[in-house]
């Protein structure tokens, strides 16, 4: 079972690399985007002995604990069985 | 006054603190990041570097080495704590400090000598700086130095007159150009410049001393 967990910056938080890329992607000429935003993907893999509902208060464990800065960013995950 | 210098795995300004604080009369150790006990110094220094690598985000894997366990106890008995850049960061992931450091708004590492406004007299850290001295010079040389925090703190911040340094000309977009601050009980402070980089006139600004010694008072 993994965890798939996507990280990005709260809304209002300044995110200069996404600025930045999405300036070089109209350069290139690629038209359409309003703005883009840059975070952060990261996979858990869990041993075999973990259930679901584990996985799941694991990974929330782990954002709130470490993985995340609560007051820069915000968070969503998936568990793939 | 006995000072501690936590060492981390990646800490790289700890020899320049060193060198800086035992010119201006501290009596200096080094203190290794999986030590546990700080009970016998006076004061701490978490120094600049890239403490595990500056990985997943700068200072979030040493707020949890076992010497913080201590250091946080000790800050809270009011000992002296200062964090200097990469400290800085450390001291907000582990919430000593409000606030983030986030990435400079030009997304650059930029390492360059600044003029730094003192916004604050009223604290231990720059209560002995002559009022003549409006501003000093100092090093910078971070990426992630841009100082972000919500409305309310920033004017709690204000309130308690915890900004203590401001940049004069904002070289990577903190809010209300903030370079340093320090904790309500203001014996915790944090800031992105080096003052230990700046503590000896070889170096090209002996500035950095002036907040040393106030602290030796």
């Amino acid at each position: 079972m993994k965890a798939k967990i996507f990280i990005k910056y709260k809304e209002g938080i300044l995110d200069p690399q996404g600025t930045v890329t999405n300036k070089a992607l109209k350069s290139i000429n690629i038209k359409g985007i309003d703005s883009m935003g840059i975070g952060k993907y990261i996979e858990i893999d869990f041993d075999k002995s973990v259930k679901k509902d584990d996985a799941i208060s694991i990974t929330k464990d782990s954002c709130n604990k470490l993985l995340v800065n609560p007051n820069t960013e915000t968070y969503t995950f998936e568990i793939e069985e | 006054m006995k000072f501690a210098i936590i060492v981390f795995p990646g800490s790289n300004c700890d020899n320049d603190a060193y060198y800086a604080l035992k010119n201006i009369g501290f009596n200096v150790s080094f203190v290794w990041h999986k030590d546990t006990n700080l009970s016998g110094f006076d004061g701490i220094l978490i120094p600049g570097g890239f403490s595990y690598g500056d990985y997943l985000r700068t200072g979030a894997i040493a707020k949890f080495s076992p010497i913080m366990k201590s250091l946080i106890a000790e800050s809270k008995k009011g000992k002296i704590v200062i964090g200097i850049c990469n400290g800085f960061q450390i001291l907000i992931e582990s919430g000593l400090l409000p606030g983030a450091l986030i990435t400079n708004k030009n997304i650059k590492f930029i390492s360059k000598t600044v003029s730094l406004k003192i916004n604050s007299y009223n604290s231990v850290f720059t209560k002995n700086i002559s009022k003549d001295r409006s501003d000093i010079n100092m090093p910078i040389a971070h990426k992630q130095g841009n100082y972000i925090v919500n409305k309310n703190t920033l004017e709690e911040l204000e309130q308690n007159d915890q900004i203590i340094f401001k940049y004069k000309d904002n070289p990577n977009g903190s809010i209300s150009d903030i370079a340093g601050i320090t904790n309500k009980n203001k014996n915790i402070l944090g800031m992105m410049p080096h003052p230990e980089r700046a503590s000896d006139g070889l170096l090209g600004s002996n500035d950095g001393r002036l907040i040393f010694e106030s602290i030796l008072g």
